[in-house]
């Protein structure tokens, strides 16, 4: 028996998909788009014997985040753009010291107050790149309410898995829209939990994390007295070494490499009539959602238009672009902002096909009739008869 | 009296000069460093950051905690690395963002001793914003100052508690800004505990932590550190020692502190401000433990 359909807002559906990840901490700061996940945890955590603390800014938001999955919490914070830049450095230490945890940026127009109502896709690179240092982040992003539900607890369990911060890229159209979903029933989803070491305390500075291996770290107030640090740490002992630069050299590549050696395990695509396109549309978050449309409608023309959508926006979904650039002689590129993953599309194409971006960045949405437009001028010799 | 506008009824606050931290009798070499994870430090000869690391162990062995429940929470700058040198949980975090860290950790772990250690440009500069919160929070962890008038670790820059007139290298013609009284100010925030100490005065510095910790709210202790590196040579003196013993002149025990305009010369020691109020961390679980009765009946 599946569960009735309950209306849902995507920002909502959030709140609901941390709780059901294990989630028991929020901490953040009141900010448009995203106020609803903090406004939905302020009222829910407290019944699951969870903490809600609204703090006094974003960058003491996601510090109490680390500190609260520190001591072993499974824990999240949600902003938008400039709350989003505010806690760059901390995503940066979470990112550092491996601490698990997950940042919900609702993407509005920006830079600076910018657009505080409308949605955008400007922050794509800021997930990526937002932190200084060599670094890698996996970042996530929802086209509709139930994978707002979803890809939280997606998003919580791929943080406990790498140990690193998670990013959820959902932007003001999927928070503040409303749609009929049937949750999952308890127990259907996959939900990691963090463990411990399987090692006495004496023994834990002998065993080492790799990358087929990572292994989780103790809560802080436990016999293993561990040592967390935003130093450059000697990954076999915790403690810090700033002078040795092998040390650092292995420190810096692992960061890096335990999420890129598990590109293909994390890295999530949705294709749809990608078997015989001729030209394809890469959209995603809220865009994917007008590309879908037009995908309908050109294939009802007869038309050979395919959807490549990334649910995984970092690390960027190379393996799919580059399978999709050896077939079709287009890839269309429409996202809320100017030209930031058309560049990374076009670098994974590698000449092979054309790339054709376009961009807005007035706070609109893409529209299916301004993805029509071109996608018509792609095909030469089409007959379009509905226009 | 505090800043803060409290809806709840204060308790009487027992008079500042009654209130006696616990007396703790210092311990032997011998006995602090089990909990000390390396013998070498970063810190000068002559800086007073061993003398707090070791007060601070001091008043942890003293108050006979838990040590796997001690987690100690640092920032950045000279004091920041006494997170690497302690044999407990240690969380050495970002510049400033100490007690904000320490609020997630507390908040989900309650049964934690969980203490701060700070500088002072980290805890009132960069990192002044989540020192008010904390305070007006009330939240159960102990804020450990090293205020020594400058940053060490950058190469002695002046900070908000560097006094008028005072030179370093970002004011070499002397500093045109007032400082902060950063107890006053933790008091004004709504710290229930404050308390003042000095790296002279060993013993009672070891008292006022084991008082700070044993508090349940958030507690206060500034520790009077010098730097003759940066600020003594820029200032006052290059000698550890004669540095040192300036603070004898200048720390006033609380009771006979008169002189309210706190010059430099001359500044309250011991407990200067304690009280009860509702702890933050306890009544967000009393608010939690309502709000799931009403939920499941």
């Amino acid at each position: 028996m599946t569960a009735a359909p309950v209306l849902l807002q995507g920002n909502e559906a959030v709140a609901e998909g941390a709780i059901a990840a294990g989630a028991r901490f929020f901490a953040g700061y009141p900010i448009t788009p995203s106020t609803e996940i903090a406004e939905t945890l302020a009222r829910r955590l407290p019944e699951v014997g969870g903490k809600f603390i609204q703090m006094e800014d974003e960058i003491a938001s996601i510090a109490a985040v680390c500190g609260a999955s520190l001591a072993g919490t499974k824990a999240l914070t949600a902003t938008s753009g400039p709350g989003f830049s505010l806690m760059q450095e901390m995503i940066g230490f979470a990112s550092m010291a491996q601490i698990p945890c997950v940042i919900v940026d609702v993407m509005r127009g920006g830079p600076s107050t910018g657009l505080p109502t409308e949605p955008s896709q400007g922050d794509v690179m800021q997930a990526r790149w937002g932190t200084h240092g060599e670094h890698s982040v996996i970042a996530l992003v929802p086209s509709s309410v139930l994978e707002c539900y979803t890809l939280t607890i997606e998003a919580f369990n791929l943080s406990e898995q790498y140990r690193t911060p998670v990013i959820i890229l959902s932007d003001a159209l999927v928070g503040h829209m409303r749609e009929a979903v049937v949750l999952p029933e308890p127990g259907e989803l996959r939900v990691a939990e963090r463990g411990t070491p399987d090692c006495e305390p004496a023994d834990y500075d002998t065993i080492v994390s790799d990358l087929d291996n990572i292994l989780p770290r103790p809560p802080l107030g436990s016999p293993f007295r561990v040592h967390v640090t935003g130093l450059v740490y000697n990954r076999r002992s915790g403690a810090p070494d700033t002078e040795a630069p092998e040390i650092a050299s292995d420190l810096g590549r692992y960061l890096r490499e335990k999420i890129y050696h598990h590109r293909d395990a994390i890295v999530r695509v949705e294709e749809m009539e990608m078997a015989d396109a001729e030209v394809a549309i890469f959209a995603y978050g809220s865009v994917a959602r007008s590309a879908r449309a037009v995908v309908k409608w050109a294939r009802a023309q007869g038309a050979k238009v395919g959807l490549v959508r990334p649910i995984t926006l970092w690390p960027f979904p190379t393996a799919a672009v580059e399978h999709m650039a050896a077939q079709v002689h287009t890839v269309i590129v429409p996202e809320m902002n100017i030209k930031q993953m058309s560049w990374e599309v076009q670098a994974a194409v590698g000449g092979r096909a054309k790339v054709v971006d376009y961009g807005r960045v007035d706070g609109k949405l893409i529209t299916p009739a301004e993805i029509k437009e071109l996608v018509k001028r792609e095909f030469y010799y089409h007959d379009w008869r509905d226009s | 009296m505090s800043a803060l506008v409290d809806e709840q009824k204060l308790e009487a606050a027992p008079h500042d000069a009654e209130c006696k931290p616990p007396r703790i009798k210092p311990h032997t070499t011998s006995e602090i460093t089990p909990w000390l994870r390396t013998p070498k430090t970063i810190w000068c000869p002559g800086c007073s950051n061993g003398t707090i690391t070791r007060a601070l162990i001091d008043a942890i062995l003293g108050l006979q905690l838990d040590p796997e429940k001690v987690v100690v929470v640092a920032g950045i700058g000279c004091s920041g690395r006494i997170a690497q040198y302690l044999e407990y949980s240690t969380v050495h975090t970002a510049h400033g963002r100490a007690l904000a860290v320490a609020t997630g950790v507390k908040t989900a772990d309650p049964s934690l001793h969980v203490i701060v250690a700070m500088g002072d440009g980290d805890c009132s500069a960069i990192g002044g914003n989540h020192f008010i919160h904390a305070a007006r929070r009330n939240i159960d962890v102990t804020a450990l100052v090293f205020n020594n008038s400058i940053y060490g670790m950058t190469g002695g820059q002046m900070s908000p508690t560097t006094h008028m007139g005072d030179k370093s290298t970002t004011s070499v013609r002397g500093n045109v800004e007032a400082a902060f009284d950063l107890s006053e100010l933790a008091h004004a925030a709504g710290a229930t505990y404050v308390a003042r100490g000095t790296a002279w005065a060993y013993r009672q510095l070891v008292d006022v932590i084991a008082g700070g910790i044993s508090h349940t709210g958030f507690s206060f202790v500034e520790t009077m550190a010098v730097c003759p590196v940066y600020y003594g040579r820029f200032n006052l003196t290059a000698d550890p020692a004669e540095f040192l013993k300036s603070q004898k002149e200048h720390a006033v025990p609380v009771g006979k502190f008169e002189d309210e305009s706190r010059l430099r010369e001359r500044y309250p020691v011991g407990v200067l401000h304690h009280s009860e109020r509702a702890e933050f961390v306890a009544s967000l679980q009393a608010m939690g433990d309502k709000a799931r009765e009403a939920a499941h009946g």
